[in-house]
């Protein structure tokens, strides 16, 4: 298998031609729309968002051209030669767009979502004093998130990695005036910087390995790479993948980047940037091909995430977090998927894309319920909203049957294949990730349930809060809606179904959700068309095989059991004490102590290494290594006396020892 | 026309003995070559006749269009004469004009070119006079009334542009100067206004006057070691052409120590001008006294004219004798990159932070002309390009940052301005990561050039303390980042002036180009290699 | 070497001279201290006490001077060229008027801004 995804990963790329050779427009397009937004100041306030809406519109008009452009050619992928970046002698890096049938599923996914994500966000936001901002951003985000699929090498790719994470600090942090918001910014920034540095490692390793770090020449290079060279790529690629896509141990910035308006949570935190690990991987696959350490660790971590994930979103109330949970759960299906190697791939990325459509439907359902809600993320305050928002129900309710894995909609034929390449695997860690699996699936119908429950049925817990008096808590001030100062005591609740150019893109995407996977699996069209870059599966199957009924079966069971603790019986309006596992996983299962021993503490210690220096005029303290830097320095710089003769004496002597250097090197 | 510039070079030094009966050879002087510094130097004697003759309200509008006008025509015909047929005919490495005195080449053409362009954003900030930096009336005493009536009338003065033309005329003909004598001259006139412009500013005058009392002083020193210089290294050639000191050099080996005594001595004057170390003491007081604009002036384009001469001289005149000047070299570039980037951590002023920061930097161009190559020459020349562009839009932000008082020069009054005004510093942050060289900006093309350069001559060692010391500088670099963005605002800070269209052009540009040159340095990385694809003429 | 020797010989003479007379001149000669002979300047002129308050000096003199100076090197510059006038021709012509004309332009300059009025 390896032998044949290295032929595969060696094919020959063809300059781009027709229509794919303006593949650069679709960076041009949001590039152009942040530029004249960020730059254009309070001037473009008035039509901002229409041009912001616009720009995606435009790249993802583009992304279908040029997809149809590449169904109907030869399987062989486009590159597009923009410029060379720096041609030094050896280092030769050149900025190209790789079109080919990986990437153009990644743009028709950011383009897609991202559009009906930005079109919901003009009704979201539609109040906010800095929409403008908002949707620059977002433009941004998409620009670099379209830089980082079509990368035609990993320096390039790195760029817009950066780019993405910078994309998501400014918009998890675009409630500036809410401390938690830059604090979640700041936490989100720090981790994903761990994770980058593994990239980088990884990048530079490269370099130095094979002089190169376009995929072609990564590729064919490895194939005479030793063994320890792949492994540690392998590692390092993960261990940036584990930083994007949150997945443990780098998982805790995502709970708290939900601090963002709603619409990011659901374009950059579930739909696309969180998923930049997962094709990063896949992209990466003949590495990943010769590297079945660094395969096994990538199946571990995924199979660890999905388990960690779907816990946490069972014990949390706000529903946002919960969905967060969620999130990494299923990200970490996908990267399970990567790392079972070419029976997984595919899968992986039909998920990823399902999950594009379900999860944004989802978040975007939350968003709208919130923004007929006060901002009100707590699900305890909730609670038969079905009759009040009936299109949001609806469309949520087709996403929680997706996700959930209830045949036929696109959840079920997306896992499933994932879970069944599992138990396909040789050996007893397969089964281990396959049975995991399973109960992770059994998780995901639960919380799901729990989360429909506390939404949409029962009692209509809102009308007794409000009469109750207590303040609410509030994730977004000012967002939607919400005239009243939100930080009102006993407010009343006056749950309303959101405008049209909201509940639109969530129609959209509840038909994704339901057709989908189907359209992906069946008739292995996905399979098909991704061959050329990742391989095909091994075997094929159907899906009512055992695995495939046992997935059902338990997650018809996780339903059941989510209808027995809070569809048969209310709901309580404060959350019930709760065992151990519940306590835990309200706390993020511990994920952020566990950062902290790992990697703040070490890097407080580092950090304060540096603040020394700048405490140093300021405060005047400590001393350290570094103080011999600095105590160097002001010694030297004592020697700046201000007199002119003592410079001139200075230079003086500078001139007799220049004098006696170059006659000394004469003799 | 190589072959006609010797006979034309010995005719030009028989004019000095012309004890000879018969007619004298006048030297043919090729004024369309010339063109570019004459139209400088003219615009600066006209600019002097509008001083004389023009009413006061009239001459600030006046000067400015003459400067500006002035330049831009300057940088028409050097761009003229670079594409011209007629110099480089049949790959010729160019021609020396006015009987060898002035050399006219590509990798001239390309210093001058660059001196042109960043002098153009130095007078625009010189032009900005709603918080004008300059003194109302130089010759009024600090306090006394006269100063004081002074700026009541909103007086300025408008001398400062002829005196910035003379100086930039002097700075192109510096890098282009084929013999010492030129050079000199080129050093006097490029210096003496320089240091009339440093005792100009408004505020903090004291610290001004002593700026330029110092960089007078010590610059009257430095160009007196460098005319001893060329005395001994005319004394072992008996020219002082720098052709002819190269084929003196290459032919006669007795009397080495005249001649490496004149290397060693006219090379200071040239260091001194870039602010190696153990010549550098003057520049942080120099830059931080001075105003704004023109210490960008003199970070910028005194900073690419003093290297163009020092490459010249050093390629060309002294070009044989590599191997004996190098070593000195070597530990000069050493000293500078190390000293200039560990002092600086202790900085506490913005103006002088960024002094050392040019010193360190003047050590990384080093590096690159001690790679004694044409990679060398041209990572060099692009260098120059990058950190000019940088360092002016750097200066132009401080001159954007204000207290009542002035501009606010000390760090900590800086600290918490991304929170104040983000865009500014969210720029000059960005400006201070292409000093630090990080990646797609212009900083690290530049140094990753040099670097380059210097390895692929063998200079590893050289490169290795390039690379450490680059790590300090990046430290205080990011020092300044995260004051800027992680610290609490101070109460009642600087004010963030609005730029206009001269200081807003100056940061624009000057952002603009050092992202251009880190994206996409493509087109002038290989105009670079293309200018000094020939080296100097000689 | 020997080439410099008399220039050697001579410095040694002269710096000898120069010892022997103020040797000499502090042994013979007489001293009969008073105030004048204690001032700075010997010719009975007192020098002008500094202004108080670090005020100004005038700076007439210098200006004067300084013009004095650019002048005297035009005519430096002058009496030569005058004097091969025939052998430079046209090009000496062209040239010398040029910089008459740019020393003009500074002289302008200064008559304009007063630089010329002693008061």
């Amino acid at each position: 298998m390896t032998g044949s995804a290295q032929a595969l990963a060696a094919q020959a790329t063809l300059s781009a031609t027709g229509a794919l050779k303006l593949s650069w427009l679709l960076l041009a397009f949001p590039l152009f729309g942040a530029a004249v937004l960020l730059l254009g100041g309070r001037r473009t306030d008035r039509w901002g968002h229409l041009l912001g809406v616009a720009m995606p519109v435009a790249a993802f008009v583009y992304g279908v051209i040029a997809f149809f452009t590449l169904l109907g050619e030869s399987d062989r992928s486009r590159d597009l030669h923009l410029y060379s970046w720096i041609p030094v002698a050896r280092f030769q890096v050149s900025v190209g767009l790789l079109t080919d049938q990986l990437s153009i599923c990644f743009v028709l996914l950011i383009t897609g979502v991202g559009s009906l994500i930005i079109i919901y966000s003009v009704g979201y936001l539609w109040h906010d004093a800095d929409r403008r901002r908002f949707f620059g951003y977002m433009n941004l985000f998409v620009a670099a998130m379209l830089l980082l699929v079509l990368a035609d090498n990993y320096l390039v790719l790195y760029v817009g990695w950066e780019g993405v994470g910078l994309a998501s600090y400014l918009l998890i942090g675009f409630w500036q005036f809410k401390n938690s918001a830059a604090v979640a910014a700041k936490k989100a920034f720090v981790v994903n910087r761990v994770g980058d540095a593994g990239l980088s490692l990884a990048i530079m390793l490269m370099f130095a390995e094979f002089g190169t770090m376009s995929f072609t020449g990564v590729f064919r290079g490895v194939g005479s790479a030793g063994s320890g060279v792949t492994l540690a790529l392998g590692l390092l690629l993960l261990l940036g993948a584990c930083g994007k896509s949150a997945q443990v141990p780098l998982q805790s910035w995502l709970l708290d980047a939900m601090e963002g308006p709603t619409p990011v949570s659901a374009l950059i935190h579930a739909a696309t940037m969180v998923t930049a690990g997962v094709y990063l991987l896949v992209r990466s696959n003949p590495i990943l091909a010769l590297a079945p350490g660094a395969r096994l660790a990538v199946a571990v971590v995924g199979t660890i995430t999905l388990l960690v994930g779907g816990i946490i979103a069972s014990a949390k109330d706000d529903i946002k977090k919960s969905l967060a949970g969620s999130t990494m759960s299923q990200i970490g299906y996908m990267t399970l998927g990567a790392g079972l190697g070419p029976a997984g791939y595919v899968f992986a990325i039909a998920l990823l894309l399902s999950h594009g459509f379900y999860k944004a439907g989802l978040f975007l359902g939350a968003g709208s319920v919130m923004h007929g809600m006060n901002d009100e993320v707590n699900m305890r305050r909730y609670g038969g909203l079905s009759n009040v928002l009936p299109v949001t129900y609806v469309t949520f309710g087709l996403a929680y049957l997706a996700i959930s894995g209830i045949p036929p909609f696109s959840g079920f034929f997306a896992k499933d294949p994932i879970i069944e390449a599992d138990f396909g695997q040789h050996g007893a860690a397969g089964k281990v990730a396959g049975v995991c699996a399973l109960i992770g699936a059994g998780i995901t119908a639960f919380y799901m349930t729990r989360m429909m429950f506390m939404t949409w049925y029962g009692r209509r817990r809102w009308e007794e809060h409000a009469a109750s008096g207590e303040p609410h808590e509030t994730a977004e001030p000012l967002a939607g809606g919400s005239v009243q100062g939100a930080h009102g005591s006993a407010e009343e609740y006056h749950p309303h179904e959101s405008p049209p150019v909201m509940t639109g893109p969530m129609v959209v995407l509840a038909i994704g959700s339901v057709g989908a996977g189907a359209f992906l699996i069946i008739n292995h069209r996905l399979q098909k068309f991704l061959a050329p870059v990742v391989g095909a599966p091994p075997n094929t199957h159907g899906f009512f095989t055992a695995p495939g009924i046992a997935a059902t079966a338990l997650a018809v069971a996780g339903i059941a059991l989510g209808w027995w603790i809070y569809g048969r019986v209310p709901v309580p309006a404060t959350a019930p004490a709760g065992g151990p596992l519940t306590v835990a996983a309200r706390k993020d299962l511990y994920g952020d102590a566990l950062n902290e021993s790992l990697l703040m503490r070490p890097g407080q210690w580092l950090t304060r290494l540096s603040v020394y220096f700048d405490n140093r005029d300021i405060d005047g303290l400590v001393n350290t290594i570094a103080a011999a830097v600095g105590g160097t320095s002001g010694r030297l710089r004592r020697m700046q006396t201000g007199f002119v003769r003592s410079y001139a004496l200075s230079m003086l002597a500078g001139a007799a020892v220049l004098v006696a250097l170059l006659l000394a090197v004469r003799l | 026309m190589t072959g006609t510039a010797a006979p034309a070079a010995l005719a030009a030094h028989a004019t000095l003995a012309a004890s000879a009966p018969g007619a004298i050879s006048a030297p043919p002087i090729e004024y369309s070559q010339l063109g570019p510094m004459l139209v400088v130097f003219g615009a600066a004697i006209v600019g002097v006749l509008v001083e004389a003759f023009a009413p006061r309200p009239a001459r600030r509008g006046t000067q400015l269009a003459l400067s500006l006008g002035g330049l831009a025509a300057a940088f028409v015909w050097t761009v003229v004469i670079a594409a011209s047929r007629q110099v480089f005919a049949n790959g010729s490495p160019g021609h020396t004009a006015i009987g060898g005195a002035v050399g006219v080449d590509r990798p001239t053409l390309f210093i001058q070119g660059t001196i042109v362009v960043l002098a153009f954003i130095s007078v625009l900030l010189i032009g900005d006079t709603r918080f004008s930096p300059f003194v109302a009336q130089a010759a009024a005493p600090p306090g006394a009334t006269a100063e004081q009536e002074g700026l009541a009338a909103g007086a300025m003065h408008t001398e400062i542009f002829p005196l910035t033309l003379f100086a930039v005329g002097g700075m192109m003909l510096f890098p282009a100067a084929n013999d010492l004598l030129t050079m000199f001259v080129a050093l006097e006139v490029l210096s003496l206004p320089l240091y009339l412009l440093c005792g100009l500013a408004r505020r903090r005058r004291l610290l001004s006057h002593e700026a330029a009392m110092k960089y007078f002083l010590l610059g009257a020193f430095s160009s007196a070691f460098f005319l001893f210089g060329i005395a001994m290294l005319y004394g072992f050639s008996g020219s002082v052409s720098l052709a002819a000191i190269a084929s003196t050099a290459a032919s006669n080996t007795s009397n080495s120590t005249l001649l490496f005594a004149g290397i060693a001595l006219t090379g200071l004057g040239l260091l001194f001008k870039i602010g190696a170390v153990p010549f550098h003491s003057w520049k942080p007081d120099v830059y931080q006294g001075a105003p704004t604009p023109v210490t960008a002036l003199m970070a910028s384009c005194t900073v690419v004219s003093a290297f163009g001469a020092l490459l010249r001289v050093f390629y060309v005149a002294f070009g044989n004798l590599t191997w004996d000047w190098r070593p000195a070299l070597w530990v000069i570039a050493v000293l500078t990159m190390v000293v200039g980037a560990v002092i600086a951590i202790t900085q506490t002023d913005v103006k002088r932070l960024l002094a050392y920061s040019s010193i360190a930097h003047a050590g990384f161009v080093l590096t690159g002309v001690l790679a004694v190559s044409t990679a060398g020459l041209s990572s060099a020349l692009f260098y120059l390009v990058a950190y000019g562009f940088t360092t002016v839009g750097a200066f132009a932000v401080i001159t954007l940052v204000r207290d009542p008082g002035g501009e606010a020069d000390h760090l900590s009054r800086w600290a918490g301005l991304g929170r104040r005004s983000p865009v500014v510093a969210g720029i000059f942050a960005f400006f201070l990561l292409a000093f630090a060289g990080i990646p797609l900006t212009s900083g690290f093309t530049g140094k990753f050039a040099v670097f380059q350069a210097a390895i692929a001559s063998g200079e590893t060692a050289l490169v290795i303390v390039g690379v450490l010391s680059s790590a300090i500088a990046a430290f205080f670099y990011v020092r300044v980042i995260v004051l800027m963005f992680f610290s609490d605002p101070v109460p009642d800070g600087p004010e963030v002036v609005l730029p206009n269209v001269f200081s807003g052009t100056a940061v624009g540009v000057g952002a603009a180009v050092t992202l251009l040159l880190g994206i996409a340095p493509q087109p002038v990385l290989s105009l670079a290699s293309h200018a000094a694809n020939q080296l100097f003429v000689g | 070497m020997r080439l410099y020797l008399p220039i050697f010989i001579l410095a040694l003479l002269g710096f000898g001279f120069a010892s022997f007379s103020v040797f000499m001149g502090t042994r013979l000669g007489p001293k009969r201290w008073n105030r004048a002979k204690l001032e700075s300047y010997e010719s009975g002129i007192e020098p002008t006490p500094h202004p108080p308050g670090g005020g100004r000096i005038p700076v007439k003199y210098y200006v004067t001077a300084m013009l004095f100076i650019v002048f005297d090197i035009e005519i430096i510059f002058l009496y030569p060229w005058a004097v091969t006038f025939n052998k430079l021709g046209a090009f000496g012509l062209v040239e010398m008027v040029t910089f008459v004309i740019t020393v003009l332009v500074a002289y302008a300059y200064v008559w304009r801004r007063g630089g010329l009025e002693w008061d």
